[in-house]
């Protein structure tokens, strides 16, 4: 069983799909997360098990080695692919209530701004840490975020920006939330802004990257 | 492609302050006849357009022009250009962009008038198109607004047409995240291609009706994504220089619609039209970190005609206001050039080699800008029959540069960087010459949610 474990977990730090996928090299032939997670659950683990003991683990090294620029994101990218494969199996215990994730995370690109590269890289390393995310899209306005935690009660919410025109929007939507559902956490990110920004606004937290997010979530979750 | 051979064969003869095909303005600057001249760039402070704050909108530019042209007639300078990249509602709203056209265009008469000083507009409306997902190219409403900013900017004196366009973008966005060189030759060299082609048969025939010159376009959503990717880590940098290849063959479509130049300074590729076309070109590099950085601070200016700051906001500096420390930067650095450019050609030279020399061994996108190494790939650019055949030949050239440079232990990359290099080649190799059948190979693979093949002429 822990042998398993540490093979999947390792097929999703290499970023390994499944049997038939030639990334990456050293594990051609090999079985890859697909397989692993259907082999897991044949075998009688647990598929909480299989999140926290293999999957969750993998991703924080993952996010690790990103962050100490051991690795780029394609490969971060091919550890998620990897994990998506992984999740997919176990998607019907979700559904189940059998296992939950460590919470709910609404991202999303606020109102004027169509940029989301680095949105999807934080939405990618948020959900790999355990979490269940819901994103919004682009060019959101304070109605779609208001509207999103209105259906996942207790959700944490994530404004994006490029633009120093588009981060202004940021402020109104803040209050925008804040007024609507007021215990609501709120963070920030994008090029433009930093903490000052973030404070002037009312918003609770600010992360430079992706792992910043990703840590302070996972601070809340424990 | 049009072009079939180098107008520069020599790399000594790709040289700063001189192009083969100067462009003459209405106001007597001669980009690429001789000396650079600076080409400033600018934004607004953090705040937001609406009708409340249009006045002090306008307020900024007034000030931005006149304390940008005080400051360069201050330090004599022979000629200036201002950029003017407008920002959405500026589009959306073309009589925002034109107003400040307007202001801009009687500050800089002003100037022309009193005191001699040249200068001209760049005129840069933003490609609204980007605001629809999926993108309409061809259909989109947003087309009307641009195409308005365009023709009534330029006849309130914006002279010089350029435009970021974003055919393509859809598509490569998530192709450079995933380090995917296969779609990112078929966002660029395909659907870039045939939407620089709709669109600069468009703008060339506006100037031309008005007696403007269209300047040119720049990779900036595609190559500069993934320059500023590779700075922060994200991607290799490897793979960020074989984009700037590779996004020449997309760029280069403004000249054969008829562009002539000076192409934009954000386009990093503009040393390889230059070199291909013979057009004048702005560049921007060390006077770019305001807006960006970038491992291209001074081997970017060694074949400069317009010498660039990419984009300030204004704010107030210990020295004054942003924009114009930054013409002061610029103007010291074009008065360098020009000052080698009138000592004659050995001491220009020189002064060539030692841009080149400080930058070109410590970054492959670096590496790629050398004269030498624009002229070996370039020439690779024009080799085959279609936009796909040209980028393909092309990176492969810069992955040989590249290979030889870390051969030679001239440059040092970690191995998370050259790991990349078989995968790239292979990629690359893998990329039939035909547009049809690699067309054919791609579009079962892409995500076609992304993206409207009609929008394309597909």
């Amino acid at each position: 069983m822990e042998e398993l474990l540490e093979k999947l977990l390792e097929a999703v730090e290499l970023g390994k799909v499944d049997f038939k996928s030639p990334y990456p090299p050293q594990l051609k032939g090999q079985d890859g997360a697909l397989e692993l997670t259907i082999k897991a659950l044949e075998t009688g683990v647990g598929p909480q098990q299989i999140l926290e003991n293999a999957l969750v683990p993998a991703m924080d090294r993952v996010g690790k080695k990103f962050s100490e620029n051991k690795i780029f994101v394609p490969q971060m990218l091919m550890s998620a692919k990897a994990m998506g494969a992984s999740m997919l199996q176990l998607k019907p215990f979700f559904t189940s209530g059998e296992i939950k994730t460590k919470g709910t995370f609404i991202i999303g690109t606020v109102k004027g701004d169509l940029h989301d590269i680095g949105k999807n890289l934080v939405a990618m390393m948020v959900e790999g840490s355990g979490w269940t995310v819901v994103d919004l899209g682009v060019d959101v306005p304070s109605a779609r975020y208001i509207e999103a935690v209105n259906n996942h009660p207790g959700a944490i919410v994530a404004l994006s920006a490029l633009l120093t025109t588009t981060m202004v929007n940021m402020g109104e939507i803040v209050s925008d939330i804040k007024a609507n559902l007021s215990t609501t956490k709120v963070f920030i990110g994008g090029a433009p802004v930093n903490n000052e920004f973030c404070q002037k606004i009312g918003a609770d937290f600010y992360a430079p990257d992706p792992q910043g997010v990703v840590e302070y979530l996972n601070r809340i979750a424990s | 492609m049009k072009y079939k051979s180098l107008v520069i064969t020599n790399p000594e003869d790709l040289m700063f302050g001189i192009a083969p095909y100067p462009v003459k303005t209405r106001r007597g600057l001669e980009i690429g006849g001789g000396q650079v001249y600076a080409e400033l760039n600018f934004t607004l402070p953090v705040m937001s357009i609406n009708n409340n704050t249009l006045q002090q909108v306008y307020e900024h530019y007034r000030e931005i022009a006149e304390g940008a042209l005080e400051r360069a007639l201050h330090l004599n300078s022979k000629g200036v250009v201002l950029e003017l990249e407008t920002l959405l509602e500026m589009t959306k709203t073309p009589q925002i962009g034109i107003e400040i056209v307007k202001i801009m265009n009687e500050i800089c008469e002003k100037y022309y008038q009193k005191h001699g000083l040249a200068s001209e507009i760049r005129l840069t409306p933003n490609d609204l198109r980007e605001f629809e997902r999926p993108a309409k190219q061809r259909t989109s409403a947003y087309l009307e607004p641009m195409m308005e900013l365009f023709e009534k900017g330029m006849i309130e004196g914006g002279d010089l047409l350029s435009i970021e366009s974003t055919g393509g973008k859809e598509v490569s966005d998530d192709a450079l995240m995933n380090c995917d060189i296969k779609t990112i030759v078929f966002a660029l060299a395909v659907l870039g291609v045939r939407d620089m082609q709709f669109l600069w048969g468009k703008i060339v025939a506006l100037a031309n009706k008005h007696g403007k010159i269209a300047a040119g376009d720049s990779a900036c959503g595609f190559a500069n994504t993934a320059m500023v990717l590779a700075e922060k880590k994200y991607i290799p940098k490897v793979f960020a220089a074989l984009v700037r290849v590779i996004s020449v063959v997309r760029s280069i479509v403004a000249m054969e619609e008829g562009a002539v130049g000076p192409d934009k300074d954000c386009g990093y590729e503009g040393p390889f039209l230059k070199a291909i076309t013979g057009i004048p070109i702005s560049m921007e590099g060390k006077t770019a970190a305001c807006a960006h950085l970038s491992p291209l601070g001074n081997i970017a200016s060694a074949c400069c005609d317009l010498w660039s700051n990419e984009s300030v906001q204004n704010i107030k500096l210990l020295s004054g206001m942003a924009p114009t420390a930054y013409m002061e930067q610029l103007e010291y650095d074009a008065r360098l050039m020009n000052q080698a450019l009138i000592a004659g050609t050995v001491p220009s030279h020189i002064l060539q080699q030692l841009l080149v020399a400080s930058d070109v061994y410590t970054d492959p996108q670096a590496l790629i800008l050398s004269p030498e190494n624009v002229i070996r790939i370039s020439k690779e650019l024009l080799k085959g029959d279609s936009y796909v055949a040209n980028a393909k030949n092309g990176a492969l050239k810069a992955l040989d540069i590249i290979e030889e440079a870390l051969a030679s232990g001239k440059m040092k990359l970690p191995e998370m960087e050259t790991s990349y290099l078989p995968i790239l080649r292979d990629e690359l190799n893998s990329i039939p010459d035909n547009e049809s059948d690699f067309i054919e190979m791609m579009l079962p693979v892409i995500d076609k949610s992304k993206f409207i093949l009609a929008e394309y002429g597909l």
